[in-house]
This record gives structure tokens, sequence and C-alpha cells, in this order.
């Protein structure tokens, strides 16, 4: 008996929740620019508000070029569905909003990307949840966080901004023995480097902005459901298991055994908060998904070469990045991303913050801006931007140095990003 | 809802709706290590249309209790047991691949208890190669990977189920993996130990929809035509492009098919 393959990583890139349009024979996704569809009569229309069939009704909710990019990032996921939002920071709320409310909690690593600090920070606890934040290497703080009246546990698979990896399965396995799902950011990994689901995590977002799209272009979020969760099991989340007044009475986990959590996602969050991508910025990011195991091989080659490069430079003091021995989760690393660890890190440049201000303005092939996973090179300094009102001593808390230099490694000929490096760190001396 | 058969948990889902036995009833039937839930759309619609919809979880499968049971034969006294235990004289029944067994057997043993039978992704003999048998009992991971693939015709569903933006293929693979272990090899032993097919169909009284899908790889439709030509007042219907999972790829020619089965009592 010949066992079937299934379609592998980059056939999926390509082909997954698409297939040539059946009424004009276009390859390519149409970008369905609609608010609306048309009903076939008034049963269908009834049917598809009721959740009695599958389909289209008003494009907050879906659309035919969305799904095909939610349905194509849950295949290279190994989920069982996804849904685009707005961002990646519409994505998180999201996927928090469907499962906490006012009086719940969550356990956090401390290193996040900063708009998910804030908004687990300073705007949730508006709203009356709160987060209790921990070293994310410290699997006795992830535990010993945990409250009767948590919801979730949450970290990104590299972290910000010193690449902490996530050691997703030993996470899972705290949250899963007290009956909670973990949901991990895994922006900086995609698929390609690391499926989250594989170790054990239960929800995966990304910013889709960043490499899924990878070209700068398109600002979008998408959540995937594993499917893995039993929320009934758990007891902790009637939101899915008990019927709800504002969807026809629906108990989610009946309909669906392995999704319930995606559908009160959809019917809920998209419906009632709206954060919906447009199917334009669906297209964009299918594009870019098109190629993505292409570019993030060389992604991670550049990187590769961009940090054997500046490990001899004397004027570079350290580099955070979990492939070199120094880092402290190299061994963490070696076996959950033996692919490799992306292409975004930081290193510390000696001297002060003038030094690091020399450095950026000197390069001429790295661009200098607020963004990551674009298939150009881009370069920030967080202490004379993103982090500049913080003094020093605040500064080495965060884990940033005065010199400490953010790049996100493009698809360029590596050997002219090193000469670009090269040139800044002459300059960075002054 | 949930009911006791046997002093075990019997769970089935309603469709969204209290069960109303004086509506006339309409039983769903899940395929091996699997449960209600592939039936989402399809018992939901009919639920909200006039019927008494019971879409069970097999003994030992989904929300019920006990043990899986261990032929087609006891799956079928199974369901007339269900039929007592939630007061309903008679059903039309509506069987998934090892569900279709148990509806044909059932009509057949029990006509005065199936008004019709709707059988899906189904094939007499249902047997199974050796080699997965032994899968599903030593490699129950190795056995859903190659289910999985050989349940599903493409990569691209529309409008997928239970709705856009859900990964059929993801979906279908996590519903396997959700069951107990042990309860994928008792069902596809229970499958493959069926022999009494043939003889069954020509005991069927009641009308009987046959609905195939051109592409299924687990029970292709030549072999379900073959089934078919054995009961006598039966209708095939073979959806072009679906494989063997067609709730979860066609969902709308399904529930299509099915309605206008139900309709023509």
């Amino acid at each position: 008996m010949a066992a079937p393959r299934s379609l592998q990583f980059d056939t999926l890139s390509l082909h997954a929740g698409q297939r040539p349009d059946p009424v004009t024979g276009a390859r390519a996704t149409p970008i369905y620019f609609t608010t609306s569809f048309v009903f076939r009569d008034a049963d269908h229309a009834a049917a598809l508000f009721n959740m009695e069939r599958g389909g289209h009704v008003y494009s907050r909710i879906s659309n035919p070029t969305n799904a095909v990019l939610e349905e194509r990032v849950a295949a290279l996921e190994g989920g069982v569905g996804a849904i685009a939002t707005a961002s990646g920071q519409a994505a998180l709320h999201l996927a928090i909003a469907t499962i906490a409310a006012a009086g719940s909690h969550i356990v956090a690593s401390r290193a996040l990307y900063g708009g998910s600090h804030n908004l687990l920070s300073y705007t949730l606890p508006r709203f009356g949840i709160e987060t209790t934040f921990v070293n994310p290497r410290d699997l006795a703080a992830w535990k010993g966080a945990i409250r009767p009246n948590t919801k979730l546990l949450f970290g990104e698979t590299l972290g910000n901004p010193g690449l902490d990896v996530l050691d997703i399965s030993s996470v899972a396995a705290i949250a899963h023995a007290a009956k909670l799902p973990l949901l991990v950011d895994a922006t900086f990994t995609t698929p390609y480097l690391l499926k989250p689901f594989d170790h054990g995590a239960d929800l995966v977002y990304h910013s889709a902005t960043k490499f899924l799209g990878g070209h700068g272009v398109a600002i979008g979020g998408v959540l995937v459901d594993g499917g893995t969760f039993d929320w009934e099991a758990s007891g902790k989340f009637p939101e899915l298991t008990e019927p709800y007044a504002g969807f026809h009475g629906m108990d989610f986990q009946e309909e669906s055994t392995v999704a319930a959590f995606l559908l009160r996602a959809r019917r809920e969050g998209l419906r009632d908060f709206g954060a919906c991508m447009s199917p334009a910025t669906a297209f964009q990011i299918l594009q870019g998904i098109e190629t993505l195991p292409l570019r993030m091989h060389k992604h991670v080659e550049n990187t590769r070469k961009v940090i054997a490069f500046l490990g001899k430079e004397a004027a570079v003091e350290s580099i955070a990045y979990p492939e070199l021995p120094s880092h402290p989760d190299h061994a963490l690393a070696k076996r959950l991303l033996p692919r490799g660890c992306g292409a975004v890190f930081g290193f510390n440049l000696k001297g002060d913050r003038a030094a690091g201000r020399r450095f950026i303005e000197a390069l001429r092939i790295f661009s200098h801006l607020a963004n990551v996973g674009d298939a150009k090179s881009l370069v920030i300094h967080p202490a004379s931007t993103t982090h500049f009102r913080m003094s020093d001593a605040a500064l080495a808390e965060a884990g940033i140095g005065p010199g400490t230099i953010r790049l996100s490694i493009g698809l360029e000929d590596p050997e002219d990003l090193i000469e670009d490096l090269a040139r800044a760190l002459r300059a960075a001396k002054g | 809802m949930e009911l006791r058969i046997a002093n075990d948990a019997a769970y089935a889902y309603t469709g969204g709706k209290t069960l109303d036995a004086n509506l006339p009833a309409v039983v769903f039937i899940h395929g091996g290590e699997q449960d209600h839930s592939v039936w989402a759309l399809q018992s939901r619609y009919l639920a909200h249309h006039g019927y008494a919809v019971l879409a069970v979880d097999l003994p030992g499968h989904g929300k019920s209790g006990g043990a899986p049971l261990a032929s087609i034969e006891d799956m079928a006294g199974w369901i007339v047991a269900l039929l007592d235990a939630a007061k309903v004289n008679a059903a039309a029944l509506i069987g998934h691949s090892m569900g279709s067994l148990v509806a044909l057997e059932c009509a057949a043993r029990n006509p005065q208890r199936v008004s019709r039978i709707a059988l899906l992704g189904t094939a007499f003999p249902m047997r199974v190669s050796p080699d997965l048998l032994q899968a599903t009992k030593t490699r129950e991971s190795d056995a859903h990977g190659m289910i999985n693939a050989w349940s599903h015709s493409g990569y691209a569903h529309y409008p997928s189920n239970p709705g856009p933006g859900f990964w059929v293929i993801g979906g279908n693979l996590r519903l396997m993996q959700r069951q107990k272990p042990g309860v994928l090899h008792a069902d596809f032993a229970a499958c493959d130990g069926y022999k009494t097919g043939f003889e069954r169909a020509a005991q069927v009284k009641c009308p009987a929809l046959f609905l195939l899908g051109a592409r299924d790889a687990m029970t292709p439709a030549r072999a379900g035509r073959d089934l078919a030509r054995a009961v006598p007042n039966s209708t095939v219907v073979t959806l072009g492009s679906a494989g063997h999972n067609l709730m979860g790829e066609k969902p709308d020619e399904v529930l299509e098919a099915l309605v206008e089965f139900l309709r023509a009592s």
C-alpha cells in the first residue's frame, strides 16, 4: 500500500485555499472588492445568517479573497482555520477579546513587541483585564503567575528585543496543566521556520505586515486556531461552551468540536469590533506568501553572513542572535529552529547614543524606519527613536543599550549589505 | 441533547433547536473516528426547516460515553435504542462512510423505524487494507495522515466548512485526533468485518439516496454504485470533484441533495 502524500510546505504556499476561478478562469486570486454578497433567495439569506450554510454575507465578516489567505495560513501553520485582521495588533486583540472579559487575567512573557506590551500593560486594564509579565525563560514564574481567573498564556516565538526563544512545549505543558490555552505571536519566525502548533501552542497569530507579506506594502494580521484545545474539558470558557445570546443562542463548541474559538471570534469579534482586513491587503499578503519559503531561506542566509561579519568587528560589543553560542537560548534554538532564527536581531555598538546616530546616518542601503520583515534591509536605533525618552538605566532594564542597533536583514546581495555596515561602523567611531 | 443508552451517556446534536419528536425525524450518523460535527451545516439547516434532528456521537466518540461498538450490527442496534430514548417512532437515517453501513443495516432490520436512508461516501464491501488496519492499531498518527490525504480531493474548498476561512483538511485531521485512542481501530475493524451488505441492501424497503464523490479514494464511487444497484428503490447522485469528505468539501451540494431527497417523501 503506497501511503498518500499530503502537499508539502512550498506547494501549500502557492495552492492552499485557492483554485482557478470557476467563472472567469483567473489563475491568480481575484480581489473581491465588494462590501456584500447577493443572496440567492430568502431562504439562502436566512440560512447564511443562522450558520446553516457557509458563505459570504458582508466583507467585515468574511470575503473570498481574505478566505484564501486565511485558509492558506491555516494550512501552512497546521491549524483548522484562521481570521485575517486589520493588523497584527487587531489579531492579538481579537484572540484576547474572544475568551477574556472584565475580571480575566493573562500571563505573558515580558519580552514582547512594544505595542503588545502597551495593550496588556495599559489599555486592557481599563477594560478589567490584567496581565502578569514573566521572564519567558523562567518556567516556574509562568506556573506561579497563574490565577483562578487566568484565561491565557501568551508569548512570542522570538522575544523582543533579545530574541528570547520561547520554550513552547514547556510553557504549553504548564498552560494545559492549568486547563488554559497558549497563544503565540509567531511573526518573527513564520511557519517556514517554526510551527508552534507542532510544539503544543493552541493559538497563533502573525503581524502579516512583516515576513508573510514581505514587501512592506500592507498592514495586516492573521489569527490561527490550532484546533487542539478542548474548551469544554477545560471548563473555564463559557463563552465557547454555553449558549451565546448574541448569536442565536449558539453553543460554539457544540457546533464545531475543533473550531469553536474561531467561530466565536468571527461571529462576535469581527462582527462587533470590526477590525477586518481589506481584500486588497489580503491579495498583497497572498502574493508575499507565494514566495515565503524562498524569501525566508534567503533572509536567514543573509542574516548569517551579516552576523559572521559583525562578529569580527572590533566596534561591535555583542550580538543577540540565538544561533550564536553566546545566546542564552542557543540550545533551545537548535532544537526548535533548525532552519534558522529569523532575520531580525540586535547588536550593541561600542560607544554612546551619538555613536549610534552616526552609524545609522552613514548607512546607504539599510532604511532607517520602524518596521521589520521587509524584502529590503531595515535599521533602527532604539535609544534615539522608539525609546528616546528613556534614561540609560531604564534602557538597560529593557535590554537596550545606548548603542543597541536593531537590524532586519533583507534580500539584497549580502556583500552589499556588509559593505554598507562596514562604512557605518567606521563612521560610528567619529 | 444528552440521553442514556445502556447506562452510558449518549449525545446527539439537535441542530441548535430543542428536539420536537412530533416533527419528521432525521438521524445523522458519522463515519469512523469522527463525531456529530461533520454534519454541522446540514443538521443545523434541517433542524431549522421542519425536521427533528439527531446528529449522534456514536458510543465512545465525541461526547458520548462507553466504548466504541465492535460491529456495524451493534451500531445499528444502538441507533434503534437512540430512537427509543428520544421517543422517536421513525426517522430518516443519513450516514457517512461507516455510518452509511449503519444506516443500511438499520433500515434492513427495522423497516418500521426507518423511513428512508441517505448513504454518503459508501461502498460495499468496505474493506480496509491490512496495512492501514494495522496502522489504525499501532500507528494512529500515521493512519490519520493517510486517511486525511485519501479523504480530500483538492486543496481549496468553497464555501469551506463550517464557513469561509476554515481549512477543511486541517479540521478533519484535528477531529480524528480528538477521538479517544482505540476508537479508530475499532471503527475500521467494524467496517472491514461487515459481511452482509448486499443481503441487507436487498432487504431495504424504503427509498435510498446514494451520494457519492467522483474523486473518493476511500470508498470509490463505482463501489458505491455497486451497492446502490442492490437496493430496490435507490437513487445515485455523484458529486464531481468531491472526495470522501463530501460534507466538508461540498457542503452546499450535499445539503441540496439531502433536502430534495427528504422532500420527496
